[in-house]
């Protein structure tokens, strides 16, 4: 012990002398020159497809052993929230060694296209869905569908304090009793959609009265569910399925999915949008595995974690309405994208993050 | 640039008259060793200062200033409350007659192996409605407890996976005080409390100081605890910026921010501390042991046994009863074989890649010691004080923009963990050079042997406890370290620390256990290299 504990002395007093210089202090001319080994080969030309995903490993790696089954590509993913991607994908630029992007939201996945970073998906790929789950330029495709839901624990909320628009949470009834997960992609296009049908002012209001309604602030929606779903906290905004999932795991729980009405920005019906990088070395294969992930095969998968299938007849998750029957938000997807930075902003600005 | 003041009280033998120009050789691999890993701290830096001053890159002053109180508020009560719990065990553990002392003292230092991160995650899993201390609670019918999350549930996990540091540091601290100090205020009718703090506290206070300042550093550095018991520091905000903005700008304004208030730290505490440098002096005899009876003695135990509970058994127990209920459950559990090959690899190449470059900066610093030196050495030591999501979020912007064949490499990783874990290794280097004195290195140079020959034969082989010390220390740190391996880590490349962290945000508990078990069980083995070997010395 003594020899660690001198060791542990020596760092502590050694870190503490070193304060006075500060690391502006470096030796005189450090040339980057001994950082750079120079390295002749940049981007091994056939090395593993590289996925970006925004959506959860437990969602995707079932689809990508199947895909490399099938094809024989291997597939390296970088799992992290979709907005850490996108904004690594930014600072990466022309650099970015990934070749798809999949986000869990259409916004984030549109800034990127926005930027120029996409390149134009094949005629058959944005054929299999729907227009309004796909960008008016082709950048980026719909995957799966999910909507926007208020999670409550049925012990904790009765039916008739359920918020009926998403203002209500703004009232001091719902003070401190819900969560929300402000850096989380979904919530932060369910803002961008707020944005684009009710314009920056009322924006404004809305996030700087969640602010001061002292919200719970959560990283991800999975854990406002779980929290929920414990009655360790009566409800929050979140995404459908999540509920579902753990009711598929848990059997019953005390919990249900609360939907505002039509024309609330918080029924926002989303797609996980994915798209090829334009530069990346390997389109082919890339848009290989985006065709998979629209398989009727992938779909299933997809179904079965109870989002909504986007390809034509891929069904509806058990217990839910049809996508048609949903609450109706109309905002075009594409258009998140011009939203997205001030969303960003204003959510910082307003002190959720 | 104050002169770095070496840990006097091991060094045998300083003869400066000796001391020669350091060869080029050496200050060629001393620069390869510092330049690459100081390079983007001060990349950082520069680009804030430049931009920082006029611009907040959109975050507002009084969101600044509250991020500044609620990170302050916590290190300072960490802190306090780390230096008592650590004070009271190596107390409890050295002066009294307590049974089975050596064990106490080797469980109270057990904890160092459960990063902070999975202790929050075994917090989250005990308290709240579904956890396992409420289950506990309400089969014999008594409420559970609330969610520990929040201000007071960060403050207790960072206290209880940090005070063991103040515990190793006062260990042999409160061994070398002098008795006789203590007996004659006594006599000369100083009250008991008088004299504690008017005698005792003194001779314990640079240990104290040290302890305070390491763990006030990993206060301001803290991520993934934080983030999972939902506290606003700076380092949530730095990773809500980075998560929350399409620009990398505002988290790297928040990182300077935090480097500067990490530097700020470092000098008060310099200030704080004075000239007092650690005393040397050996204390004649060994201090009286305290006797504790009755009331006290049971209390002293209940008090060890507490922490240890707290510290080490229930989080393990968690994690094991988490893992045995999920897989009996049916939840899917993929091996982590995968992961601790990953993780042992890179933490055991950043701690032979440390220790390569400590000899060179060692040699460099204690055998030709003057002022260029001593400015190499500080320039190293300035990034162990940095918080790690600011200096991974450094690498990567610096990787990014000047050498993109680097970016996501394992190659990158490691040049991070070097840059951050670099002193550690240094510093027991530097140890084992002033503890085996220039004399033999000199008779074997004297016996015509080369300098190469010498090092070789002679310096090495002497100095390779204090490498290995200092590289298990390196590896122990590298396997628990979170926030730099998440930016950095090439795509596909999950660590335990990774996967640990994925799973659990992702509520995939068992799988999070199982990966928290078994990077517990591996970092044990460099605790042993560390503690319990040294114990026995």
């Amino acid at each position: 012990m003594k020899r660690f504990a001198t060791i542990l002395t020596s760092m502590a007093m050694l870190a503490a002398c070193s304060g006075g210089g500060g690391p502006e202090s470096t030796p005189a001319g450090p040339s980057d020159t001994t950082t750079a080994p120079v390295q002749e080969t940049t981007q091994a030309q056939t090395g593993p497809l590289i996925l970006y995903s925004g959506r959860n490993e437990n969602f995707v790696e079932p689809a990508i052993a199947a895909f490399t089954t099938a094809t024989g590509i291997e597939v390296e993913v970088r799992y992290a929230g979709t907005g850490e991607l996108a904004t690594t994908i930014l600072a990466e630029g022309e650099d970015t060694p990934a070749d798809v992007f999949w986000a869990q939201d259409p916004a984030f996945i549109g800034g990127i296209a926005k930027e120029g970073l996409l390149g134009e998906l094949p005629g058959d790929i944005t054929s299999l869905v729907v227009d309004r789950f796909r960008d008016a330029d082709n950048r980026w495709v719909g995957i799966t569908g999910r909507s926007r839901v208020f999670v409550y624990n049925t012990d904790l909320v009765d039916e008739a304090e359920l918020p009926a628009t998403v203002w209500d949470l703004v009232e001091p009834e719902w003070n401190g009793r819900f969560g929300v997960a402000p850096t989380n992609g979904s919530f932060v296009a369910f803002v961008t959609g707020m944005l684009l049908a009710e314009g920056e002012e009322t924006t404004r209001e809305w996030l700087e009265g969640i602010a001061a309604n002292n919200p719970v602030i959560f990283e991800g929606n999975g854990p406002i569910v779980d929290a929920t779903v414990a009655g360790d906290l009566p409800g929050g905004l979140v995404n459908h399925y999540y509920l579902l999932q753990r009711i598929a795991e848990l059997g019953d729980v005390p919990a249900s999915n609360h939907y505002f009405g039509d024309g609330d920005p918080a029924s926002m019906v989303m797609a996980t949008g994915a798209g090829i990088l334009a530069v990346s070395d390997q389109p082919e294969a890339a848009a290989d595995l985006i065709r998979h992930l629209l398989s009727a095969e992938s779909q299933e998968h997809f179904l079965g974690l109870f989002e909504y299938p986007l390809i034509e007849g891929g069904g509806t998750p058990e217990g839910q309405p049809d996508l048609d029957a949903l609450p109706v938000f109309d905002i075009s997807l594409t258009d998140t994208a011009d939203t997205l930075e001030p969303a960003l902003n204003m959510i910082s600005e307003s002190g959720l993050n | 640039m104050t002169a770095i003041a070496p840990p006097r009280g091991t060094e045998r033998k300083p003869s400066p008259a000796r001391r020669e120009r350091a060869p080029l050789a050496l200050w060629v691999l001393g620069l390869v060793a510092v330049v690459p890993a100081v390079s983007p701290i001060v990349y950082l830096l520069w680009t804030v200062l430049r931009a920082g001053v006029t611009d907040t890159s959109g975050i507002p002053p009084s969101r600044l200033w509250s991020l500044f109180l609620s990170t302050a508020v916590l290190v300072a009560a960490v802190t306090v409350t780390t230096a008592l719990l650590g004070t009271a065990t190596a107390w409890l553990t050295t002066r009294t007659d307590l049974a089975g002392r050596r064990m106490w003292s080797t469980l109270v230092t057990l904890p160092l192996v459960i990063p902070s991160y999975v202790g929050a995650l075994a917090m989250l899993g005990t308290s709240g409605n579904s956890g396992l201390i409420t289950e506990a609670l309400r089969a014999v019918g008594l409420p559970g407890l609330p969610v520990f999350a929040g201000f007071w549930a960060t403050w207790g996990a960072l206290s209880l996976w940090n005070f063991s540091y103040v515990h190793l540091l006062g260990v042999p601290a409160i061994r070398r005080m002098d008795p006789s100090l203590e007996e004659a205020a006594r006599s000369l009718g100083s009250s008991r409390w008088k004299t504690l703090r008017t005698v005792v506290l003194p001779q314990l206070r640079p240990a104290l100081l040290s302890g305070s300042l390491l763990v006030s550093l990993y206060v301001l550095s803290d991520f993934g605890a934080v983030s999972l018991l939902r506290y606003e520091t700076f380092t949530r905000a730095i990773y809500a910026q980075f998560r929350g903005r399409l620009d990398v700008t505002p988290a790297m304004f928040l990182s300077g921010v935090l480097i500067l208030v990490a530097l700020a730290l470092v000098w008060a505490e310099q200030r704080v501390r004075g000239r007092a440098a650690l005393a040397a002096t050996r204390p004649t005899r060994a201090p009286e042991t305290v006797r504790l009876h009755g009331f006290t003695r049971v209390a002293a135990y209940a008090f060890l046994a507490m922490v240890v509970v707290g510290a080490l058994v229930l989080p393990l127990l968690t994690l094991a009863w988490w893992t045995v209920r999920g897989i009996s459950l049916g939840s899917p559990v993929d091996s982590v074989i995968a992961e601790l090959v990953r993780s042992t690899s890179v933490a055991g190449g950043a701690a032979v890649v440390t220790i390569l470059a400590a000899i060179p900066l060692a040699i460099l610093t204690v055998r030709h010691a003057n002022r260029r030196t001593r400015l190499l050495e500080s320039v190293t030591w300035s990034t162990y004080s940095l918080p790690h999501l600011a200096v991974g979020l450094g690498f990567l912007i610096v990787a990014l923009r000047f050498v993109p064949p680097l970016y996501q490499t394992v190659p990158l990783l490691l040049i991070a963990y070097v840059a951050m874990f670099l002193p550690q290794a240094l510093s027991a280097a530097q140890i084992g050079l002033r503890q085996i004195g220039s004399s033999l290195e000199e008779a074997s140079r004297g016996l015509g042997a080369g300098a190469l020959g010498t090092l070789r034969h002679i310096t090495l082989p002497l100095l390779w406890p204090s490498l290995l010390a200092g590289g298990a220390l390196v590896f122990l740190t590298v396997m628990k370290e979170l926030p730099a391996t998440l930016l950095l880590r090439p795509t596909g490349f999950e660590t335990l620390a990774v996967r640990i962290w994925s799973a659990s945000s992702e509520l995939f508990y068992t799988q999070a256990s199982v990966a928290a078990l078994v990077l517990v069980a591996v970092s044990a083995v460099p605790l042993y290299v560390l503690v319990v070997r040294d114990l026995h010395d």
